[in-house]
């Protein structure tokens, strides 16, 4: 389409009484892309500025430092267990929430969506309300020596409630557009339930599901709110990334605590990265869903 | 009738046990605790200065953020599906960048960079101009955080829009701002009010971004999520509840706009304009298509 008006008018030569004259199109895109400038790119680029200041050495030495390498460890370790369990679980939710009709759905599409719209503060002080030692649980716990809060457990549960969205949201849309023709035609077929979900279900939904464990890895990694009322800041054991990251930036040790903040940035970037990746198989599956060839040049 | 897909009672069985685990019950917690305040209790937390003074400063900062992230972000939106540049696409997945980066990661970026010796500090604070440790940190920050947000819910309806009015518009005899105003801009103010209500929650709840570059001081660069934090660290959990109880109500109300400006829009340009397509789900956008 855009080809056929472009042999009839060439861009420069008069302006499509659909678009704006030229100058107005640059002065508009110069203003974007100096906010977006301003706002997201300096930011980032400062991150990676401020980690190499010092040089390879000051930041290799920040990433294999002990405290560092533990907070490492655990942030890898919360989101090897809240990744999975969400994903599980968003999956399972996802199946009930498309494929089949029942009262009440609406209210449990809101329900999974919640945690996106509690505050990270609130989230994890929740957790302390039930399992702190001042908490309704806290006294128990204490009696059977067990710990949740300013431990472990705690920054799993808290890391699991906010990430506990992103799995399921991304594929309800999906696998309600996909219906459920295909499945009932391999269930008429002879095909077992669990058949049928691994055949026809999951091949249809994996780029949406991949998707969401990425996005849900990346938040899982990434949380500080949460994590910082429950963790108790205990250095080497109960700092993930962004917390140690932060006590390093309050004592004043910047190189190190940008050297940290890198890790975190480049798994933003390579969550990004994917999703594109991801938004450009899925779009060829989609094929026929031909992109908007709007873009007026 | 009998159902033909399987697992009907065990997939609702197990959403529901789950969601009661880690979700509700937790969060029931918060709203037993309150009920053991009093009524006046409650009131009298709420409505301390220091608290007060917080709500302004985090309702306030938010507001503003999200105003500037409606206009500008409109105008990515609209630079991002109508024209084409160089690095279009790039600049389309860098609009995600405040989704993906984690929060205190981009708090401490631009706290360096606003601070007296930053790079734009150094040329700001000369000026009078003080960003880091002051409100307009807040909203640097709540900006930051809030931009995906407007860009992500106009883009698609903007890419949905059809050709066919504006050209009729045109050969009508108006001219372009004058199509943008009565025709285009139309369509574009459910996502818009949308955007805007989205990015203001997310600005009231924030903190991570935000405990870096604002000061921290009370009655002035105070926000509701660190003084909870201050409560609860104090072991005030009545104080801390009460506050958190507060915040939650309030962002409950605006998901509830939210809502209701997405059924509104679903019925005013029924068949015309879908509020986001299926195909297009963004990061962490919580937004479902108009039912």
């Amino acid at each position: 389409m855009t080809a056929v008006a472009e042999t009839i008018v060439t861009p420069g030569q008069m302006t499509r009484a659909t678009t704006e004259p030229r100058w107005v199109r640059w002065i508009l895109v110069a203003i974007a892309l100096g906010f977006l400038l301003l706002v997201v790119i300096i930011p980032l680029v400062l991150i990676f500025q401020q980690a190499f200041e010092k040089g390879w050495h000051v930041y290799l030495a920040a990433l294999t430092e002990s405290d560092a390498r533990s907070a490492i460890k655990l942030t890898l370790l919360v989101a090897a267990i809240a990744v999975p369990l969400n994903g599980v679980f968003g999956l399972v939710a996802a199946w009930a929430v498309t494929k089949f009709r029942f009262r009440g759905k609406n209210i449990l599409v809101t329900l999974i969506d919640l945690p996106i719209a509690v505050s990270p503060v609130i989230s994890g002080m929740i957790f302390v309300l039930l399992f702190g030692l001042h908490g309704w649980m806290g006294p128990w716990l204490q009696d059977h020596d067990l710990k949740i809060i300013f431990a472990v457990p705690g920054i799993v549960m808290a890391t699991t409630f906010i990430t506990f969205p992103f799995v399921a949201r991304e594929l309800i849309p999906l696998m309600e557009e996909q219906g459920t023709e295909e499945e009932e035609a391999a269930l008429v077929l002879g095909a077992s339930g669990w058949q049928t979900f691994r055949r026809i279900t999951l091949p249809n939904i994996k780029w949406g599901l991949l998707y969401g464990l990425i996005l849900c890895n990346a938040r899982a990694m990434g949380e500080f709110g949460a994590v910082s009322v429950v963790s108790g800041h205990i250095r080497g054991a109960t700092n993930t990334i962004p917390l140690q990251v932060e006590i390093l930036y309050n004592e004043y040790s910047f190189s190190a605590a940008f050297a940290l903040a890198t890790l975190l940035a480049f798994l933003a970037i390579a969550t990004l990265v994917l999703k594109s990746i991801i938004e450009w198989k899925s779009a060829r599956v989609g094929a026929g869903e031909a992109t908007s060839d709007r873009t007026i040049r | 009738m009998k159902r033909v897909i399987p697992g009907f009672g065990l997939s609702l069985g197990l959403t529901m046990s789950y969601l009661s685990l880690i979700v509700l019950i937790p969060l029931s917690t918060l709203f037993i605790k309150t009920a053991s305040l009093t009524w006046s209790g409650f009131w009298d937390i709420v409505t301390a200065p220091r608290v007060l003074a917080a709500f302004k400063v985090s309702l306030g900062c938010a507001a503003v953020a999200a105003l500037i992230n409606a206009v500008l972000g409109l105008l990515v939106a609209w630079v991002l599906v109508r024209y084409k540049f160089p690095g279009r696409r790039l600049v389309d997945a860098i609009v995600d960048l405040p989704f993906a980066l984690p929060t205190a990661v981009a708090g401490i970026a631009l706290t360096t960079l606003y601070s007296q010796n930053g790079w734009l500090g150094r040329y700001l604070e000369p000026m009078g101009i003080k960003v880091a440790f002051a409100p307009l940190g807040i909203i640097v920050a709540l900006t930051f955080i809030g931009l995906p947000f407007v860009v992500r819910t106009v883009q698609p309806v903007l890419e949905d829009l059809e050709a066919e009015a504006e050209e009729a518009s045109a050969s009508l005899g108006a001219n372009r701002w004058q199509t943008f105003r009565r025709v285009v801009f139309p369509h574009l103010v459910p996502p818009l009010l949308t955007g805007f209500a989205m990015a203001f929650a997310r600005g009231i709840g924030e903190y991570g971004s935000v405990v870096f570059i604002s000061g921290n001081m009370p009655m002035k660069t105070e926000i509701v999520p660190l003084l909870i934090v201050t409560k609860l660290e104090q072991f005030d959990y009545a104080g801390a509840t009460a506050l958190a109880t507060a915040a939650l109500v309030l962002s409950f109300v605006l998901l509830l706009v939210i809502n209701l400006l997405q059924y509104w829009a679903g019925h005013r340009h029924r068949g015309d304009v879908r509020v986001i397509p299926p195909s297009r789900s963004d990061l962490a956008v919580p937004v479902e298509s108009p039912a």
